[in-house]
């Protein structure tokens, strides 16, 4: 509970709701007739909407991506170590939005929203949205607050996805994209990895089809094994071995299946807490999206010809013990732009944190995004508001 | 102005694509693009050099030049530029090869280890030379393939690579007639402009 807010924190922040009554084609072929889209905002648009940075979620994201909802909240947004006054994204320069992805589960319209035809919760009958589906929302998201470019958008894992679709599909509307701890598409493995989660979630007795709210269930066992073993991939082979080693819970070996070792209490506790704020049938959806996420797949497998659309300036970072999206697939992304000639940084930062490094405050990394974002600031000639 | 921005200012053609090699702080390409609009990339691997060059919004890529420049297309650049690198990587020869295939010139510099004053650091003290262009002791320097103005023509001409300029300098200061004459022996620090591309034919009148 923060009983003082920082001085470099947005403060108290209270979610906003749009509503779009414009129906979307999805990528799936389905159309979805009316949706709404939580968001939040901090600092303030200048007069020429020349200042707005797009803030994209990762797997399990939320448009709570800084300052606090209440005094009670234990925690801020989920990305508070970046953005505010007088951090790497600046809310005294930038007008930082942030918002809650269709088909997520905190607020936006999603599986766990009534389908007004049925009167019931969408379900599994929710269609499975895409990269490219979000990103079209974002745009009329931007249109609603009127923001014609962004001065960037911004994100990390899925969240850098996005910011490689925007570059794609909107060229004329993004004028930095900063691309973190993500990759051009899914490999084989990552599939596997969300296949694992997946099954996990579909094998539940309590899953029911994804209809297990009209049973007034969830199922718990499903989402706490596919966050257990997310959970793993997000972290490196030194970051647990730093955290957790071999540590005994209780000092000696019981001889059982109870938790025994520190890391085994670690993941069932995260996989605890994550089943209890996160819906089954958004976390399905979610990795679909990633899976299916290969803008190159348009453009006959050429990801240099799906991003020579681009028109906008790239920075790229990757974590030297991220695995999930290794250093080598930033690099991908990377040296596409290079072929096709696009203004592109690219940093490669020393952190033992794995693939969750993006989410931390490494003083290498926020120098190089502090540096950027400042540059794009002087660029946009955006003054520093009081 | 410092040596090696008159040089490339004498040497980038306006409005060209140019690659440094170990970019630092990004200085050189900053001035290329602000005064005579040459776009590209740099190459560094020290962070906070990186991090300057990302606050200055020159394009520099982390990339170790042993890994060499597999990643980068023939010919996709005007003129390369290496500056004081080149004696510091595992295979120069073949770095040589990448930097002439990616570009069509090279601008390289290295320290002139045959200078005369190595030679007699080397001859009377009977100990590894070190000076204002070789300041490291044996046992901490990166330069781990020094080489002559003599050494490096040899390679050019076994590569078949054409030289199209020469220099010797010392320190920031454009070298003499004299020292041009005997670059191997005067010169502290070699700069050569290479390519691989041969001369045109003359056409007889």
């Amino acid at each position: 509970m923060p009983s003082i807010i920082p001085a470099d924190s947005v403060g108290l922040v209270t979610p906003q709701t749009a509503q779009f009554d414009q129906p979307l084609l999805l990528e799936c072929d389905r159309e979805v007739q009316a949706y709404q889209i939580v968001y939040e905002t901090y600092g303030t648009l200048n007069a020429d909407a020349s200042n707005a940075v797009l803030i994209c979620h990762a797997l399990s994201g939320h448009h709570h991506a800084a300052g606090y909802h209440s005094m009670d909240d234990a925690k801020p947004g989920w990305w508070d170590s970046s953005i505010g006054p007088g951090k790497a994204i600046d809310t005294r320069k930038f007008f930082v939005v942030a918002l809650n992805n269709l088909g997520g589960c905190n607020g936006s319209t999603g599986p766990t929203s009534v389908n007004p035809e049925t009167g019931l919760n969408y379900g599994p009958d929710f269609p499975l949205v895409t990269v490219k589906d979000w990103v079209k929302v974002q745009a009329r998201l931007a249109d609603r607050l009127g923001i014609r470019v962004w001065a960037a958008v911004v994100g990390g894992s899925l969240g850098g996805m996005q910011v490689l679709q925007w570059s794609i599909d909107f060229p004329y509307r993004i004028r930095h994209a900063v691309v973190i701890a993500s990759a051009p598409k899914l490999s084989a493995q990552n599939i596997a990895f969300n296949e694992v989660a997946r099954q996990s979630i579909l094998t539940d007795p309590e899953f029911h089809g994804g209809h297990y709210y009209q049973y007034d269930t969830f199922p718990r066992q499903g989402l706490i094994l596919a966050r257990m073993v997310g959970h793993i991939t997000y972290l490196s082979d030194d970051a647990m071995k730093q955290k957790f080693g071999r540590d005994l819970k209780s000092g000696k070996f019981h001889y059982g299946f109870d938790v025994e070792f520190q890391v085994e209490s670690y993941l069932r506790h995260q996989g605890e807490v994550f089943s209890r704020n996160f819906d089954a049938n958004t976390y399905l959806l979610m990795t679909k999206a990633l899976d299916y996420f290969d803008p190159a797949r348009e453009y006959d497998h050429d990801l240099d010809r799906a991003l020579a659309h681009a028109r906008c300036k790239f920075l790229v970072i990757s974590f030297t013990t991220d695995w999930r999206f290794s250093p080598e697939r930033s690099r991908e992304i990377v040296d596409a732009l290079i072929h096709e000639g696009k203004h592109v940084s690219y940093a490669e930062i020393d952190a033992p944190q794995g693939h969750d490094s993006f989410l931390f405050d490494i003083p290498r990394y926020t120098d190089v995004l502090r540096a950027y974002m400042t540059r794009i600031a002087t660029e946009a000639g955006v003054a520093h508001a009081a | 102005m410092r040596l090696d921005l008159k040089l490339a200012e004498q040497w980038v053609k306006p409005g060209s694509r140019v690659l440094d090699l170990g970019c630092g702080e990004g200085e050189l390409l900053a001035h290329l693009r602000d005064h005579f609009g040459v776009s590209g990339y740099g190459m560094e691997i020290d962070p906070d050099k990186i991090t300057a060059c990302v606050g200055r919004g020159v394009n520099v890529i982390e990339q170790d030049l042993n890994r060499g420049l597999k990643n980068l297309r023939d010919n996709s650049f005007d003129t390369v530029i290496m500056t004081q690198t080149l004696q510091a990587v595992q295979h120069p020869d073949r770095l040589l090869d990448d930097m002439l295939r990616v570009a069509g010139e090279a601008i390289i510099t290295f320290p002139n280890f045959a200078h005369w004053k190595t030679r007699f650091y080397l001859t009377f003290r009977g100990q590894m030379p070190v000076s204002e262009a070789l300041p490291y002791t044996w046992y901490n320097t990166p330069n781990i393939h020094l080489c002559t103005f003599r050494d490096f023509d040899a390679l050019c001409a076994e590569k078949n690579i054409r030289v199209l300029d020469r220099l010797a300098v010392n320190g920031d200061q454009q070298g003499t007639a004299l020292m041009q004459s005997l670059p191997n022996m005067l010169g502290e620090i070699a700069i050569y402009r290479i390519t691989r591309k041969q001369l045109p034919f003359r056409v007889a009148t």
